[in-house]
């Protein structure tokens, strides 16, 4: 019975953290159709942001939740503008353009912060259930998978500013008939997206030893999770981030960490097989 | 037509016995040997992508495999000859049945980069754990994160004693490239290339004119895909160990970048690209001043803003404007189309 | 025609481009000392000091007038924690560069990457890193504990603090494979029990199966030879889950990279290890070398294990070409072979004429608030698991690396 609990915790844990590293990457390609290979690399900055605030002094959580995405946010805005910008509807030149962006900053956080790894003990301990001990801090980024969840929903289908945002992601040229700069939009777009990334990578930051090329790690798995998703966001991300991590963890569990890993993607590949369009193309079609 | 292809194989001759004859003078065949083998791996890229349309985001799976076939059948045979050829044949085999299963599910373009990235993943993720002694093929350890060393390097068929390394590596690579060129342009040349041409600006349309698109397509991927592998066992022969980090993302993602470099939709462009860029790496990982991927990074993103269709494109179109009026413009090369003094050849 | 001239073009654009042709390196009278080492990527906690441990012997020998009346120069490459750039930097220095003598290698793959080509051209090689053990060359000198020295002294005083019930978690390539087959023999000599054991790829991060797994078999103590800095996560997260109290630890490698000093007190307190130095040894030769490395690079915290061994490793060529009177590869293996030993920082390593390997002391410790206290200390511990297999007065051209097979 505590074997199940520590099991379904992980299982849970998985999808949590599938979401978390991919919500970014959905939000830039789902609404722009950019293929943004720097995300990664985002991540691993909101880590970098996460340690130097905490080692400035600054509460660990107001470090995580607040200031990692606010500056990933920032520095993707930037980004944005200065390269992004020129290369709207050129997809492979974007993919290009991005990588880009993902080395020139790897470098950067080296030349900065060095290669050994840094890091900060995770803030909440863990605790016996029966006799398995379980890692408190992996319900935290349960919790913090739900709520971000939970808030892209209301945003994109409650307020007007998600209207005008799936307005702009379907039809961009009847938005801008109506008034809707598509320019100021995609850069509003981007912004939220890298700042999500910025929170994925300050979350899981405490978890694994963050050094520059942690980002490389987890581009294939967001990348994967966000196209097997389909077109529809929020349905797309949680319908494959739970088809992945259930998958993942009953192979790991049974067999090997590493079998689970290659489980992922074998998945995967027979899912685009059977649904080139991804889940959301076939299922829950319509929904947001 | 076969005309064509004449004069353009002997210009490529020519240009390469020069290239090759010239170049050792500045840089080593040892460096030379490997810029060889990244050409003609970018070759094997540019071909499917340039030409067929096919993104693959994984031809380092084809060129891992190439190396690794080499590796353990050279371990076990003994002699080069067979691995060589094996290297070429297990990369065609694999990537036939991946084609055919992407290929007539009638997958779109980022589908099928989705795909063939997960598959070099997976492949990567496979080899990368081989390490424990259970993990044998005939006499050969995959070795997982180790890698395969030691084994049977390129010798004179027959005698497995006469090695050919160093000067007569670089010169094997070289008329294996030459050749590997010869072959492709000879492809392009011919009905199947320009079909494969016309697929990859409108499938619909070539699907309705009543041609087997997926079945051209798949072969395409496939010779793509041999030519990786012959590139992988090259490399194998050069480095005189296999890594999984031949089937990495981190190479594939480099072949892209080649290849977009160089020019897409050129033959010479991705092996131009390829050999330029691995050279400036090779460099900049001598100089500890600057991170080098600090300057990979500014490079690709200067590329892309500025010069998106790659160096030869660029170079061409700025020789044309420079020397236009010379005759190498349209206008003239139609003059002298028409006056029967040859084909002017922009492929 | 344009083909022509386009591809005339990109002919010379190439040959423009490789106009950035290597600096000659100064010419004349120097002993070149070649190293090849991960100063930058996943494994440089390891590569950097030990590239500073060699520069700073190299600088020593230089001052006291160099080695037969020339200056010794270094050539070093960084491989970027990448095994196929070993071999070809490992090419690069003996068959460019011809350098005198390699220095280099960490992790056991990228020895072996290069071991061949060093034997190929000739190039007497030294790997001064703790390994598996078992390699059997008569090119190749090292000076690093193996699981005789390191492993054997460890297990029974883990298990004496602990319990019979093991668990082994090793890094999953060829010194991860063979140190877990040889901690699995000592743990039975012992009279204990392997209850489960699991190999983990470089790169893994994510602990979470396997910390459960763990839980699941329940064993007394769980001894974990991993490698490399995503494996040091493994330590944070087994301490975020609370397990630090209730199941033993102790490897084989961690601390080698300093990481006792990055981790936390919480997270490390209580892991057991056991290597050939320690930055808490009290002694005035440990202190002495301290000195001179934070007169040097300003900051003595950077020392570890195999910075130590690579410093005592260049300082062993370093008297052997003195005795030998030549950098020539054969009478340098001679005068190696006839009962060389220096006095380092960890104290008295003698070179073991049969098998090439070292003879040294064994330390063994705990962290204990981010240092390493030394609890017992075996002196002069021959590498007797090599020494079972190898002897190279018989069979100077043995080959191979003996794995242990149970």
């Amino acid at each position: 019975m505590d074997l199940f609990a520590v099991i379904l915790v992980e299982i849970l844990y998985s999808i949590a953290s599938l979401i978390l590293i991919s919500a970014g990457l959905a939000v830039v390609f789902g609404m722009m159709k950019v293929i943004n290979l720097a995300h990664g690399e985002f991540m691993m900055l909101g880590g970098y942001a996460t340690i130097v605030a905490v080692n400035q002094g600054i509460n660990v959580f107001i470090a995580m939740l607040v200031i990692a995405p606010i500056t990933v946010g920032l520095i993707g805005l930037v980004v944005e503008r200065l390269v992004i910008r020129h290369l709207y509807g050129r997809l492979v030149d974007t993919m290009l353009a991005t990588w880009g962006i993902s080395l020139l900053f790897i470098g950067l956080a080296t030349m900065i912060f060095g290669n050994t790894t840094t890091g900060i003990s995770t803030p909440i301990s863990g605790f016996p259930v029966g006799a398995y001990q379980i890692n408190g801090y992996n319900f935290f980024i349960i919790l913090v998978a739900m709520v971000l969840v939970l808030g892209l929903y209301i945003v994109l289908k409650l307020t007007r500013l998600g209207l005008i945002a799936r307005g702009a992601m379907q039809r961009a040229d009847m938005s801008a008939a109506l008034g809707y700069s598509p320019s100021r939009i995609y850069m509003a777009t981007f912004f939220c997206g890298a700042a999500l990334s910025g929170l994925a990578g300050a979350v899981l930051a405490p978890l694994v030893g963050l050094v520059p090329t942690s980002g490389g790690a987890y581009i294939a798995k967001a990348f994967i999770t966000v196209i097997a998703g389909g077109p529809s966001l929020i349905s797309g991300l949680a319908s494959s981030a739970g088809l992945f991590g259930v998958t993942s963890q009953v192979f790991a569990f049974s067999i090997s960490p590493m079998a689970g890993e290659i489980a992922l993607l074998v998945a995967a590949v027979v899912l685009l097989r059977l649904m080139p369009q991804g889940i959301t193309g076939r299922f829950f079609k319509g929904k947001v | 037509m076969q005309n064509r292809f004449g004069r353009d194989a002997f210009a490529l001759l020519v240009t390469a016995g020069v290239l090759v004859w010239l170049t050792p003078l500045v840089i080593s065949t040892y460096t030379l040997t490997v810029l060889i083998v990244y050409g003609m791996l970018a070759l094997s890229l540019g071909l499917i992508w340039g030409y067929g349309g096919i993104l693959c985001f994984g031809q380092a799976a084809f060129f891992g495999l190439g190396a690794y076939t080499y590796a353990i059948a050279a371990i076990n045979i003994g002699e080069s000859t067979l691995p060589m050829l094996l290297a070429i044949v297990v990369p065609f085999v694999f990537a036939m049945m991946l084609g055919a299963m992407m290929f007539y599910g009638r997958l779109g373009d980022v589908y099928v980069g989705v795909i063939t990235l997960v598959v070099t993943l997976i492949l990567f993720r496979f080899i990368n754990s081989t390490a424990g002694p259970q993990f044998v093929l005939g006499k050969a350890r995959l070795g997982g994160f180790n890698g395969i060393p030691g084994f049977q390097t390129l010798n004179v068929p027959g005698s497995p004693d006469s090695y050919i390394w160093g000067d007569g590596l670089y010169y094997f690579a070289a008329a294996a490239l030459v050749v590997v060129l010869l072959l492709v342009s000879w492809l392009l040349a011919s009905p199947f290339g320009r079909i494969a041409v016309g697929i990859r600006e409108n499938e619909t349309r070539m699907a309705l004119m009543g041609y087997d698109v997926s079945a051209r397509k798949t072969l395409l991927f496939a010779l793509g895909a041999a030519i990786a592998g012959l590139a992988g066992a090259l490399f194998a022969n050069w480095a005189e160990i296999v890594t999984p980090s031949l089937f990495s993302l981190g190479q594939s993602a480099e072949i892209i970048i080649w290849c977009i470099a160089g020019g897409l939709g050129t033959r010479s462009g991705p092996i131009i690209g390829a050999a330029a860029l691995a050279y400036l790496k090779f460099l900049l990982g001598q100089q500890t001043l600057v991170d080098n991927t600090v300057i990979m990074g500014l490079i690709l993103v200067l590329f892309v803003l500025f010069l998106p269709k790659g160096i030869v494109p660029a170079v061409v179109s700025g020789w044309t404007m420079l020397f236009g009026r010379r005759g190498a413009g349209k206008a003239a090369a139609l003059r002298r189309n028409r006056a029967g003094r040859g084909a002017v050849n922009h492929g | 025609m344009i083909v022509n001239r386009r591809q005339l073009l990109a002919g010379t654009s190439a040959l423009a481009a490789a106009g950035l042709v290597r600096p000659a390196f100064a010419a004349g009278d120097t002993i070149k000392v070649g190293s090849i080492l991960d100063t930058s990527g996943i494994f440089d906690a390891y590569g950097k000091p030990m590239d500073m441990a060699l520069r700073l012997a190299v600088k020593e020998i230089n001052a006291a007038g160099g080695l037969l009346g020339k200056q010794l120069e270094v050539i070093a490459y960084d491989t970027q924690s990448d095994m196929a750039l070993y071999t070809q930097y490992g090419q690069q220095l003996t068959r460019q560069d011809k350098v005198d003598v390699v220095h280099g290698g960490i992790l056991s793959a990228s020895r072996e990457a290069i071991r061949q080509t060093m034997r190929k051209t000739r190039t007497p090689y030294f790997y001064n890193v703790l390994y598996e053990g078992g390699v059997c060359d008569r090119n190749i000198f090292i000076n690093g504990v193996t699981p005789a020295q390191q492993v054997e002294a460890l297990v029974p005083y883990a298990m004496g603090k602990s319990g019979k019930k093991v668990y082994i978690l090793a890094a999953d390539y060829n010194y991860g494979q063979i140190t877990a087959r040889w901690i699995q023999k000592f743990v039975t000599d012992n009279g204990g029990e392997v209850v489960g054991m699991d190999f983990l790829p470089l790169d893994v991060s994510d602990f979470g199966a396997t910390i459960a797994k763990v839980q699941t078999a329940a064993p007394d103590l769980v001894i974990a030879p991993l490698v490399g800095g995503a494996h040091l996560s493994f330590f944070r997260q087994w301490a975020a889950a609370g397990m630090k109290d209730k199941i033993a630890l102790a490897s084989t490698t961690l601390g080698v990279g300093n990481e006792h000093k990055v981790l936390t007190a919480e997270e490390g307190d209580g892991i057991m290890v056991a290597y050939n130095y320690s930055q808490d040894l009290e002694t005035p030769a440990n202190a002495d070398f301290k000195g001179r490395w934070a007169e040097e690079y300003g900051d003595a915290n950077a020392i570890h294990e195999i910075a130590v061994s690579n410093y005592q490793g260049v300082h062993t060529w370093a008297e052997a070409v003195r005795k030998a009177g030549t950098t020539e590869r054969g009478a340098l293996i001679e005068a190696m072979e006839s009962g060389i030993a220096i006095d380092g920082p960890s104290g008295r390593i003698a070179v073991d004429p049969n098998t090439h390997h070292a003879v040294l002391d064994v330390h063994i410790m705990e962290f204990e608030n981010q240092k390493m206290k030394v609890i017992e200390t075996l002196t002069q511990r021959q590498p007797i698991d090599t020494q079972s297999v190898c002897d190279l007065s018989a069979n100077p051209d043995d080959n191979t690396q003996y794995e242990i097979q149970i």
